[in-house]
């Protein structure tokens, strides 16, 4: 036998996407689409956004690595993912007027459950802290209880599941300056900026 | 190992599982047939074992979801023989390589299948005659045969 005859056919792109749309529909109608994602682009370059059916899961910067990201959300959640950008409209919206200076606080439904125990804690306290604000470590430390517990602060800030919606960007250093970031030195001045332009 | 993204999945076998399926139940029941392989698929997704073999895991169950398919449409339909010679017209052109696909559906059930799943997904033999009941050895006649018919059907048709 020669050449197998199916070799030449041509490709099936747009039926393949028509049917993607039809398999995240009923996937969600029927309950079994556990995770659904989809990217947005923004000032500070590509966002990863998960949610569940709970709510908004991941948010992930480009340098956290997306495929990496998604699967450490097939491990620890769950692998029955698709990009599925419904589930995610209104959380996009929302960081779209946020970045275009029309929104200062989110108000989609949260699935905190990559975060727990003492960073669990320290997350839930930064959602308190207001829009145009900063906090350094030690007032968050001091604020969650554990006033010694500066640098483990930091690495709950590092591990937010939820940049950007969970603002970590407004915990500073007591120095003022702005301190590490999980999207990089150059996203959280960019934030920190965007807020501090939108102050009256 | 862990289980990767059901989403890398679609985008790795979907292509191909729309071949089968296309081979399979035709141009028209297709699309019907892809859907249900794939949501049957990220139903049981969680449970598949890490060494298993995916694209073999899909076509044994789009071979099922298949043969649903089809049911489904000899109870809402009138019983014909004759496949359409064409695809709806709602079908993609990309499906529309007309003649293979009919030339496919004028094959025995069993040849049709066979060609399907060896031709298209790769299968081995031993795993076809799994899913047609048959022996290996029957399995590789089917396809042969199959492919013998359908050299002969489509290339009379693509030079008509």
């Amino acid at each position: 036998m020669t050449a197998n005859i199916f070799d030449d056919l041509p490709a099936d792109g747009a039926t393949l996407a028509r049917l993607h749309e039809r398999l995240e529909r009923s996937a969600d109608v029927d309950g079994v689409l556990d995770v659904a994602y989809r990217t947005i682009d923004t000032p500070v370059g590509t966002l990863l956004l998960a949610a569940t059916t709970v709510g908004l899961v991941r948010v992930a910067y480009d340098i956290e690595g997306h495929e990496r990201v998604l699967a450490k959300l097939a491990d620890a959640v769950s692998p029955r993912i698709l990009r599925a950008p419904a589930r995610l409209d209104a959380a996009a919206r929302q960081i779209d007027e946020y970045f275009a200076k029309r929104r200062k606080a989110f108000e989609v439904p949260v699935d905190l459950r990559l975060a727990d125990g003492f960073r669990r804690t320290v997350i839930e306290h930064l959602r308190d802290i207001a829009y145009g604000q900063r906090e350094s470590y030690a007032t968050v430390a001091a604020a969650v209880g554990n006033p010694r517990a500066v640098r483990a602060v930091g690495t709950a800030c590092g591990h937010n599941p939820l940049p950007v919606v969970i603002p970590c960007h407004r915990v500073v250093r007591s120095d003022g300056s702005a301190g590490q970031y999980v999207g990089g030195p150059l996203a959280k001045s960019t934030l920190l900026g965007l807020e501090s332009a939108g102050r009256e | 190992m862990q289980v990767r993204p059901f989403e890398d999945v679609v985008a790795e076998h979907g292509a191909t599982v729309l071949r089968v399926c296309r081979a399979v139940v035709g141009p028209v029941d297709a699309e019907d047939a892809w859907s249900e392989t794939f949501l049957s698929a990220l139903r049981a997704y969680a449970d598949l074992p890490d060494d298993a073999n995916v694209e073999a895991w899909l076509v044994t169950i789009a071979h099922r979801r298949a043969l649903d398919v089809g049911r489904a449409r000899s109870r809402r339909a009138t019983p014909t023989d004759a496949m359409p010679d064409r695809p709806a017209p709602h079908a993609d052109p990309a499906a529309r390589d007309p003649d293979l696909w009919a030339a496919l559906q004028r094959l025995p059930t069993k040849q049709r299948q066979a060609v399907a799943y060896h031709h298209i997904a790769g299968l081995p033999f031993a795993e076809i005659a799994d899913l047609l009941d048959n022996s290996p050895d029957a399995a590789r006649r089917a396809a042969a045969d199959g492919i013998k018919t359908l050299r002969k059907i489509y290339q009379k048709d693509q030079t008509s």
